[in-house]
């Protein structure tokens, strides 16, 4: 049942890549990445079940982490055209 | 004091979870690495409320349960949608003015609104917020008006609306 | 007592398997009703609700099954740290996902969109 739970896993990801392709502006296709990443981490978790190795959280873990930062860059940089735009704080000119 | 106190128990019982060894030399490197965080959370000015909401927070702990019932009715209607043969979606766009004084409030009414499937805070602009929502009969601004309430009372405490 | 509570130690050991096997299989189904929704909605914001099962129930589902599963419980502790950072980071992706598609000018469709008109509606 967690195999078979895997392959349903496997296949709507293979879906979403291709939402990820044909999506038609960027914005669906960065959606499709954010949701293969939460896939991802949903499967790395399952794989490490399946084959008896728990330890596959930790990555699983570090990847959900990695997939949030790296969707919130990749909105930014396509906002700003830009990293090194700092995000709006309330109080400019604080300690920071 | 207590926001501190509570950073580095939340800190110590992550780190403990994680790991899950209990040899000292082990044990001493996740000390070192909870005071050297402390030191830069500390440093950076973000040992507040927003940045250590562990010990504060207790009014979440009877918000989340709700919430989740919430969700679980929300989710029931968007799989329907999904799963019906022909596509019979009314999307619309709404705002809804909300009763939450703090910035942390707005962001728990905002995520709460964002997590119940159907409906999702596009924009917030002072106490208005900009909902996107699936249906438009199911996303009226008096649908939010409970979870509303309920999310000032859980984090501004019982003065709170 | 204790015989009952060893027997319901030995029960929960048998059935604990089938159990988080089951919800596990529930769980990554409903991943892949959230995946249909993606492929079938018409516009992004619309995609995005769709994408919020996925995050929501699918992953929940998904995690409390392997929480059943799970030999001890450090790993259940595991489970609870990843449920904890997926539904506390995808509403805040979800929400900048829309915003930034909002601030660029992307309308949303609104109003019905019935049976047959699939692609079409105006901003």
């Amino acid at each position: 049942m967690v195999a078979a739970s895997l392959i349903a896993l496997l296949i709507g990801m293979a879906l979403l890549l291709l939402r990820a392709f044909i999506g038609p502006t960027l914005y669906d296709r960065v959606l499709a990445v954010n949701s293969f990443g939460t896939k991802t981490v949903l499967a790395l978790g399952v794989l490490g079940f399946v084959m008896g190795r728990p330890e596959f959280l930790d990555i699983a873990l570090t990847y959900a982490l990695i997939n949030f930062v790296s969707t919130i860059a990749i909105l930014k940089f396509f906002r700003y055209r830009s990293f090194q735009v700092p995000l709006a704080r309330r109080s400019p000119g604080g300690k920071s | 004091m207590a926001y501190f106190l509570g950073l580095v128990l939340a800190l110590a019982g992550f780190w403990l979870a994680m790991s899950g060894h209990t040899e000292p030399l082990i044990l001493t490197l996740g000390g070192v690495s909870i005071v050297l965080t402390a030191i830069l959370a500390y440093r950076l000015d973000i040992i507040d409320r927003e940045g250590a909401p562990y010990v504060r927070s207790f009014g979440l702990l009877a918000y989340y349960p709700w919430l989740f019932w919430e969700i679980i009715k929300a989710n029931w209607v968007v799989i329907k949608a999904c799963l019906k043969a022909d596509l019979d979606i009314a999307p619309a766009l709404v705002k809804v003015k909300t009763v939450c004084g703090s910035d942390l409030a707005k962001v728990t009414f905002a995520n709460s609104i964002t997590l119940t499937p159907g409906t999702i805070t596009v924009e917030i602009e002072g106490d208005k917020l900009l909902v996107h929502g699936l249906y438009e009969q199911g996303s009226q601004p008096e649908a939010f008006a409970d979870m509303d309430r309920r999310c000032a009372r859980a984090v501004d405490g019982k003065g709170a609306a | 007592m204790a015989d009952f509570l060893a027997n319901a130690h030995a029960f929960w050991e048998v059935a604990r398997f089938p159990a988080g096997g089951f919800l596990c299989l529930a769980g990554a189904l409903l991943c892949l009703v959230g995946t249909v929704g993606v492929l079938r909605f018409p516009d992004v914001y619309t995609r995005l609700h769709a994408a919020s099962i996925t995050d929501t129930s699918g992953a929940a589902l998904l995690l409390v099954g392997m929480m059943f599963l799970a030999p001890g419980w450090l790993v259940a502790a595991k489970l609870v740290a990843i449920g904890l950072f997926l539904f506390l980071t995808s509403p805040t992706a979800s929400h900048a996902l829309a915003n930034a598609a909002h601030t660029a000018g992307v309308q949303p469709i609104i109003g019905r969109v019935g049976a047959g008109t699939d692609e079409t509606g105006d901003a």
